[in-house]
């Protein structure tokens, strides 16, 4: 095997020096009859080729986004990474390390991390940033716990906008720990009366924007009506570069700002992993969640970075923690931050430009087709249309067209009543070449 | 004297009075600045066409004002990059000994196959009859994970070790409520030498905690497990191997003491790589229990992450896994993203996160198991285990040995028992090993143990390695013995960085960049 540098004659030097006949020895404690004597039942080691013909085959099978006209969004986008970015997050030092538990050799790690936090809070608008979640799903859940701790209240309210997998996510958790949310019916319109559900039993209002069907929200009446009740404003994107284009939720008065950051320098891979972005104002900083790294001096008073606050966290403070995170995305987070770091505010500034622009072209060319009608009033890079037909058996026949051409509301949400609505997201990777193969195909099956 | 960036140069001061420089940059050991303060709000290093005119439809919610970010230039990026990478340790490095983390070796051939275009490239909310192949790789990882563990039933989208937790013990707290015990069994029991991540998990989800003591010889008694159970128990949370490296020897009475108290059993799997072909958690009466993929199956850590922390469930649990899940009716595998659309019989507790989980890793972990097969993986694991006994046999007579009764599974742990006197802690004794060309072993974990050394140096090391890593250790076992007490107190002296000060990061939080005052106003 490949990757086992031992040999046999070592084994059994080392075997002798320990002290034992048999490496079965070692494993003493193992309940009598509970030792597996026979091998199981998987095929044997395989040779590097063999793997990769293996693994090769079952790519294949699968449409990869590149190779068709791509609008699939709602929560994960397609964008262009610079080829920079992978080959700097493969660099051994870096996907090889572990958390940066001795910060004197781990320079490296630290600085990235303390780039990020201060990229995310200049992009949300926040005063701090932590050092990522999991994805913008499980960040949202974190932040309603963290609001329950802040208020000591267990009501939180979410908005009909929020996408549905992160409305399930706080859901479970919620359920789990006896909390109540109120989660308000989906609204395409986003017409939803959401003010009317604070009051002073609130712990948080969640209110996503853009929304899941692309609507831009103003968050400062919900805002103001929160604070007056004694509650905090979670404000959730699913999609970071409309934060190049529209008021980030910081100049909108939020307390608590999460979000998906896969759309900077991470690819789809089929849902995971993402990256998590957190923010929040800074006097909740020890009620935050996961990793948070720090600016210090070492013994020769020269700057130096290292985790912080650790005394929230699960090792120190065990059931009495901020959350049970002890990981976190640290390679995706690399990504982000060189791709953000190449981008600059000119060029993510830019590259908002782009999407918006190419968005309003496709949803002008789509409103065009005969029984389609776009629904939103103001959008970013992803809008919902209406289709006379349902969704579902629209986007399959597309994908018999050689189009990937968005997403089924009814796939989000099955129950309701909302199968003709499609969800339509364009970035920079689109071309005029995929916006008129999109619209002929569309005529088509329609 | 500044540097090319206008900051003082720093270092030590001595070396700074011999041998003064422009820079203050000693070889590879440059300051490396920010990106906020060697970058401009003007340069991007992307080219990206201004669009044609076109009519905004962002409503009043357009941005007014800067970000107040700056951006570099690709070389810059790139050399910006490079050179904080060469600040960091990594496996590849060198001996990475960080007992309960698992670093072994990373095989690049994962990397490649996570980066083919029908993996990396594939949305998951595209059309399910476009991506058959990637349901097939999460069909075979679980029918890897099931075998491997002798499991009925697997839940794959947890995002890391302690999410998986939170998706047992949701299974758990599911199952108990659908036989009407919701309201009683309240309490889950932790041993006191647990990942700290299990009494966290369990108090996120609404159970309160108990502790289990301790024995001296580092297990947990099943007697004291009997002492502490009643109605009101819902589980305990048990890590086999513990985290002291010890295989609890009385883990399948504990887990029928469990079932017969009419609580569930789970198993923290953080250190499954010990055992991997060699026993099956599902022979030991476990009900759920996390795999770290990054750990056993060697997806890349990354400095921390991403993690992946598939689940695996009894037959008693399984209807409860949580959605998206992919069931398999007439050899058709259908994804299953709704809790309406779930087969009869099954009531999944609910979703753990957007989308499918961590497909990344699963194409990692798969790679590593065809490459490995099952007689790679169980070499693996003896060969993990016979590494950590040699280094505990190499440096017993030197080091004190906390539980000498029990052999150690993966890892070896020593405590401080044998610096007594010596002026030199456990900290001091990691930071010299940085000296001399090594990453520490985990230190102060676990926390039962006083100055606990966690050494677990994997299957992926030679026996030059270790040869050479006890030699080492030796060596410094007898200077830290001897009077040579500045080579540990004063260690680091050849990082980076010298010594940081960890209790100033924590009193005054600086959390991000902020630009300096300009010099005139500093001087008032």
């Amino acid at each position: 095997m490949r990757y086992l540098p031992l040999t046999d004659t070592d084994r059994e030097d080392m075997l002798a020096r320990i002290g034992v006949p048999d490496v079965d020895a070692l494993f003493s404690d193992v309940p009598d009859g509970k030792l597996l004597k026979a091998p199981l039942d998987l095929p044997r080691a395989k040779g590097e080729l063999e793997v990769e013909r293996i693994m090769a085959r079952m790519s294949a099978r699968n449409v990869a986004a590149s190779s068709v006209p791509f609008f699939v969004g709602a929560g994960a986008y397609k964008h262009h990474v610079p080829a920079t970015v992978d080959h700097l997050i493969q660099r051994s030092e870096f996907l090889t390390s572990y958390t940066p538990y001795q910060p004197e050799i781990a320079q490296g790690t630290l600085q990235y991390l303390f780039e990020f936090q201060t990229q995310v809070a200049a992009l949300t608008g926040m005063e701090v940033a932590n050092a990522s979640m999991y994805d913008g799903s499980t960040g949202t859940g974190e932040a309603v716990l963290m609001a329950h701790r802040v208020t000591r209240r267990r009501k939180a309210v979410l908005s009909g906008g929020l996408h549905p997998h992160y409305t399930a996510v706080v859901r479970t958790l919620s359920e789990m720990a006896n909390d109540d949310i109120v989660a308000l019916k989906p609204d395409v319109a986003a017409n939803e009366d959401i003010l009317s559900q604070i009051d002073d039993t609130t712990s948080c209002v969640v209110v996503q924007s853009p929304d899941v069907f692309g609507n831009l929200r103003d968050l400062k009446p919900i805002a103001d009506k929160a604070h007056a009740h004694g509650a905090l404003l979670i404000a959730v994107f699913t999609e970071i570069v409309s934060l190049g284009a529209v008021v980030p939720p910081g100049a909108q008065d939020a307390d608590i700002v999460v979000g998906e950051g896969q759309s900077i320098g991470n690819a789809l891979n089929f849902g995971g992993p993402y990256v998590g972005l957190f923010a929040a104002k800074s006097k909740y900083i020890r009620q935050m969640p996961g990793r948070l790294c720090g600016e210090t001096v070492d013994a020769d008073g020269q700057r130096g970075f290292v985790l912080t606050l650790s005394t929230r966290e699960q090792h120190i403070r065990r059931d009495k923690a901020t959350s049970n995170i002890c990981t976190n995305s640290g390679l995706c987070v690399l990504a982000f931050t060189i791709h953000m770091t190449l981008l600059g505010q000119a060029g993510f500034t830019r590259l908002a430009e782009v999407n918006h622009a190419n968005a309003v072209k496709l949803a002008d060319l789509l409103a065009g087709v005969k029984g389609v009608s776009v629904l939103n009033e103001s959008f970013f890079n992803e809008f919902t249309v209406k289709l006379g037909k349902p969704a579902a058996q629209v986007v399959e026949a597309l994908a018999a067209r050689g189009i990937l051409g968005g997403v089924p509301v009814s796939r989000l949400l099955p129950t309701a009543g909302l199968d003709d609505l499609l969800l339509v997201a364009s970035t920079e990777i689109n071309t005029d070449e995929d916006r008129a193969a999109f619209v002929a195909a569309l005529a088509e099956v329609l | 004297m500044l540097n090319r960036q206008g900051r003082p140069t720093q270092g030590t001061a001595s070396a700074q009075e011999q041998h003064p420089t422009f820079t203050g940059n000693k070889a590879l050991q440059q300051i490396e600045p920010l990106i906020f303060e060697i970058g401009h709000h003007e340069t991007t290093g992307v080219d990206i066409d201004k669009p044609a005119p076109f009519k905004a439809r962002l409503g009043q919610h357009a941005r007014q004002g800067e970000i107040g970010l700056p951006g570099l230039s690709e070389p810059e990026a790139m050399r910006h990059y490079v050179r904080l990478s060469q600040k960091n340790y990594g496996i590849d490095t060198g001996l990475f000994p960080l007992g309960s983390c698992t670093m072994k070796h990373n095989a690049r051939l994962n990397e490649k196959t996570a980066r083919l275009p029908g993996f990396s490239d594939v949305h998951p909310l595209q059309p399910v009859s476009t991506v058959p192949g990637a349901l097939e790789v999460m069909l075979e990882l679980s029918h890897y994970l099931m075998t491997l563990t002798g499991m009925p039933a697997v839940a794959l989208s947890p995002k890391a070790g302690a999410h998986g937790e939170a998706c047992g013990m949701m299974a758990i707290k599911a199952a108990i409520a659908a036989k009407g015990e919701g309201a009683t069994r309240t309490v889950v029991l932790v041993p006191e030498s647990a990942h700290g991540t299990n009494p966290a998990t369990a108090a996120l989800i609404g159970f309160s905690v108990r502790s289990v003591p301790a024995r001296a010889d580092g297990t947990v008694a099943v007697e004291d497990v009997k002492a502490l159970l009643g109605p009101d128990i819902a589980a305990i949370m048990l890590t086999n191997p513990n985290t002291c490296g010890i295989f609890e020897p009385q883990i399948v009475e504990i887990a029928a003491a469990m079932h017969e108290a009419g609580a569930y059993f789970y198993c923290d799997g953080a250190n499954f790589n010990a055992i991997v072909g060699k026993a099956r958690p599902g022979d030991l009466g476990v009900d759920a229990m996390h795999i770290n993929l990054h750990k056993t199956f060697s997806t890349p850590h990354g400095g921390g992450g991403p993690g992946a922390g598939p689940v695996v469930l009894s037959e008693r649990l399984a209807p409860f896994a949580p959605v998206p899940f992919i069931h398999v009716e007439g050899g058709t595998p259908r994804l299953v993203e709704n809790a309406a659309d779930a087969p009869q019989g099954n009531a999944p507790f609910g979703r753990m996160t957007a989308f499918h989980g961590q497909m990344g890793m699963y194409v990692r972990a798969l790679t590593y198991m065809l490459s490995h097969g099952a007689d790679g993986m169980k070499q693996a694991s003896e060969d993990a285990v016979l590494n950590a006994n040699y280094i505990r046999a190499g440096l017993s007579d030197l080091m004190s040995l906390p539980f000498p009764d029990h052999p150690s599974m993966h890892e070896a742990l020593f405590d401080d028992e044998w610096l007594k006197g010596t002026g030199v802690s456990t900290l001091d004794f990691a930071k010299a090993m940085i000296d001399e060309g090594y990453h520490p072993m985990t230190v102060y974990f676990p926390l039962v143990v006083h100055g606990a050394m966690l050494i677990e140096p994997t299957e992926s090391e030679s026996k030059a390695s270790l040869d050479l890593f006890i030699a080492t250790l030796r060596d410094l076992a007898m200077a830290a013995k001897g009077n040579d007490k500045e080579r540990f107190t004063a260690a680091p002296h050849h990082a980076p960085i010298r010594r940081l000060d960890e209790t100033r990061a924590a009193r005054q939080p600086v959390l991000k960049w902020v630009r300096p005052a300009p010099v005139a106003e500093a001087a008032e």
